[in-house]
């Protein structure tokens, strides 16, 4: 089966040339329309719809308690939904349990079992669909060459470290090569450094099965480093979709905004909106804001702007008069190593952040508490928000 | 007082206790399976003649024998009364098996706030003294008891089951009981749920996750409670002195019988020895395997 999946082109430029989901044509793998499930009184998943399409690594991103993780439940049927349906292949899942569900769930526990050898643990699966037993032993070695855990086969669980295990269950989760596989927080429990190679093997490794990865985790990064769309959600509720750029660069609210990265938000009003450049007054910035912005804004509206910190620029001597400069003085700062991090009180006695690359060693801190500086940035690095 | 002495001192504790009450009783009963009947005041031979001095203890010891050993093994009594005791254990540890598994199973899946009260339930009939609820299992059983009464209702009966084997099982079951469903329900309480669910993930309807996962991962509790079971159910006296007949033979009996009706005393002793010895096997293996539990750090 995997080997007849159309190859996925790799990483970079080339990549986002997969996008299928901007072809009319084609149809999802995996359709939720119009999802819902409550826990008592508490609305979990709240009216979803979403496609996810063949050979897509999907992200579910939000806090705890989004629904991200139930939203997954109810597609590997350990949750039944309240209303909506939800369709693999075109076919209707409902009323089929999990067992008869051709997709696979690595779990955040991982969920391995204790009384089983590593290599059990990856036959689990395979010996229930009635492979022969020759077939099985090939697999498992495949398997374990694919999660380079060759010579630890005869080990148990318990005799593991944790990316080992990490591994094993990925491993036992892909073997009976499903439809899908959903991982629930997969590098959750791994500390930082070996998430971060684990999320480009997870890469690597999706992209060579041309599997359907659907991933649900609270820390964005995750998601956008291995997503090739990524669902923002908040009380049961998608807010946006879009891939991991665009979520960034152009978010639809202050939450999905907020909620990725770090970002400046300034209250203003709409001044004068042209379809293509907004100008905003607001009580931060006396000549005013203005940004580029295609999408229809009214005029005297209340709107938000949306500043990353990285694209803010620091000037220690005042820079030329116009609109999106503020003059302030630097409160606080957070030395990161790659990254300083300023915390700069304006004059309207809100604070900004602004992030500088230490692009050389740091010999004499330049700019110090209390010092004067000059805060700018260009109108295409800011977003207007309208929620 | 350094630390080490100290817990040296607390070491000391358990040892002195296992000496005065284990160990000393041990080689007095070790001491009389080596003696010989006699009609005297105690009923065995010989004692020490402290008056003789060392010649005293020295002719004592000479006089130890093995006879009543010889004695066991020739006798087909003491031989089918130990198979019949194992039997019995082994027939009501199954039984305790099949009926404790699915009470405790059923324990482990109430809600959390629920199970104490179960638990409880469990626990409650030792509030009651135990000889009293093995006389009420006679007035249950009796010809003309509650269970014979509630059957000639129906038009059925009536049974005859007290004083037969049948009595003997349902005492030993009910009266076990909790000691078959305590160490079950620790091991299936303590289950991660999500091992349930990746079992049905990779393709196990709910059966085959309990015969796949659920089942072998109870495994120290069923040894647990079998042996918890097994090894007193052997040498059980009440139950089967109450409800059994008079062909039920067990080795709680037997011993009762050497040792009061028939005062041999050393064949009484003898009995318990072999006994003990038996009952070290499953002991030791019971003990090897926790061991391997905890290494395995579950």
């Amino acid at each position: 089966m995997t080997t007849s999946r159309r190859p996925r082109l790799n990483i970079g430029a080339v990549r986002s040339s997969f996008a299928p989901w901007t072809d009319p044509t084609l149809q999802p793998l995996v359709r939720f329309e119009g999802v819902t499930k409550r826990f008592g009184t508490e609305i979990a998943v709240n009216d979803v719809s979403l496609s996810i399409y063949e050979s897509e690594f999907f992200a579910l991103l939000g806090p705890s308690g989004c629904g991200k993780t139930t939203l997954m439940r109810l597609l590997a049927g350990f949750e039944t939904p309240d209303a909506g349906r939800i369709t693999l292949a075109d076919q209707d899942l409902a009323g089929r349990p999990p067992h008869q569900r051709p997709v696979n769930m690595m779990f955040q526990s991982y969920a391995l079992f204790p009384h089983l050898s590593v290599e059990q643990n990856i036959a689990f699966g395979l010996k229930q669909q009635g492979m022969p037993r020759e077939q099985i032993a090939d697999r498992v070695v495949e398997m374990l060459e694919l999660v380079r855990l060759n010579g630890l086969a005869g080990r148990k669980p318990h005799q593991l470290s944790g990316g080992q295990r990490q591994r094993v269950a990925l491993a036992r989760a892909i073997a009976p090569n499903p439809r899908m596989l959903l991982l629930d927080e997969p590098l959750a429990a791994l500390d930082k450094k070996l998430r971060e190679e684990t999320q480009f093997e997870l890469i690597a490794l999706q992209q060579r099965l041309g599997m359907t990865f659907l991933i649900v985790t609270h820390d964005q990064e995750e998601a956008m480093v291995t997503a090739d769309r990524i669902a923002v959600m908040r009380e049961g509720q998608i807010v946006q979709i879009g891939r991991p750029a665009e979520v960034y660069e152009t978010p639809n609210s202050r939450y999905v905004a907020d909620f990725i990265g770090d970002v400046n938000l300034f209250e203003g009003s709409v001044t004068a909106a042209d379809g293509k450049l907004v100008k905003m007054t607001t009580a931060d910035c006396p000549a005013g804001f203005e940004a580029l912005e295609d999408d229809a804004v009214a005029v005297g509206a209340t709107a938000w702007l949306g500043v990353r910190p990285e694209k803010i620029q620091l000037h220690l001597d005042p820079p030329r008069d116009g609109p999106n400069r503020m003059a302030g003085k630097v409160a606080d700062y957070g030395y990161l190593g790659d990254w300083t991090t300023y915390v700069v009180e304006l004059e309207s006695g809100r604070t900004v952040r602004a992030a500088r690359a230490n692009a050389s060693r740091l010999v004499a801190r330049p700019i110090a508490c209390d010092d004067p500086v000059w805060l700018t940035f260009t109108p295409d690095a800011a977003v207007v928000l309208t929620r | 007082m350094s630390g080490r002495s100290r817990t040296g001192l607390a070491a000391l504790a358990p040892l002195l206790w296992l000496g005065v009450f284990f160990l000393f009783p041990f080689f007095l009963v070790a001491k009389l399976s080596l003696s010989d009947t006699a009609l005297a005041m105690p009923p065995y031979a010989p004692r020490v003649d402290w008056s003789a001095g060392i010649e005293g203890v020295r002719a004592f010891f000479a006089a130890l024998d093995f006879e009543t050993y010889a004695r066991l093994t020739s006798d087909s009594l003491y031989v089918a009364s130990y198979l019949s005791s194992l039997k019995f254990a082994a027939v009501a540890t199954g039984l305790l098996l099949i009926i404790g598994y699915p009470i405790a199973y059923g324990m482990s899946r109430f809600p959390p706030s629920q199970r104490l009260a179960l638990l409880m339930a469990v626990i409650l009939p030792f509030w009651t003294s135990f000889l009293i609820r093995v006389y009420a299992w006679i007035a249950l059983l009796k010809p003309q008891g509650l269970l014979n009464a509630a059957l000639a209702q129906v038009g059925l009966g009536p049974l005859n089951i007290l004083n037969t084997d049948t009595a003997v099982y349902i005492g030993l079951v009910y009266a076990y009981l909790p000691f078959m469903v305590l160490p079950l329900y620790a091991v299936l309480e303590k289950q991660d749920q999500s091992q349930l669910e990746a079992a049905a993930d990779l393709g196990c309807t709910p059966s085959q996750a309990f015969w796949r996962v659920t089942f072998p991962l109870s495994l120290p509790g069923v040894g647990a409670g079998a042996l918890l079971c097994f090894i007193p159910m052997v040498g059980e006296f009440v139950i089967p002195d109450l409800l059994g007949g008079s062909g039920t033979l067990m080795l709680g009996k037997t011993i009762w019988t050497e040792f009061f009706a028939n005062r041999d005393w050393p064949a009484a002793s003898a009995v318990a020895i072999v006994l003990l010895a038996t009952l070290v096997i499953p002991i030791v293996l019971y003990q090897r395997q926790q061991q391997k539990m905890i290494e395995a750090g579950q």
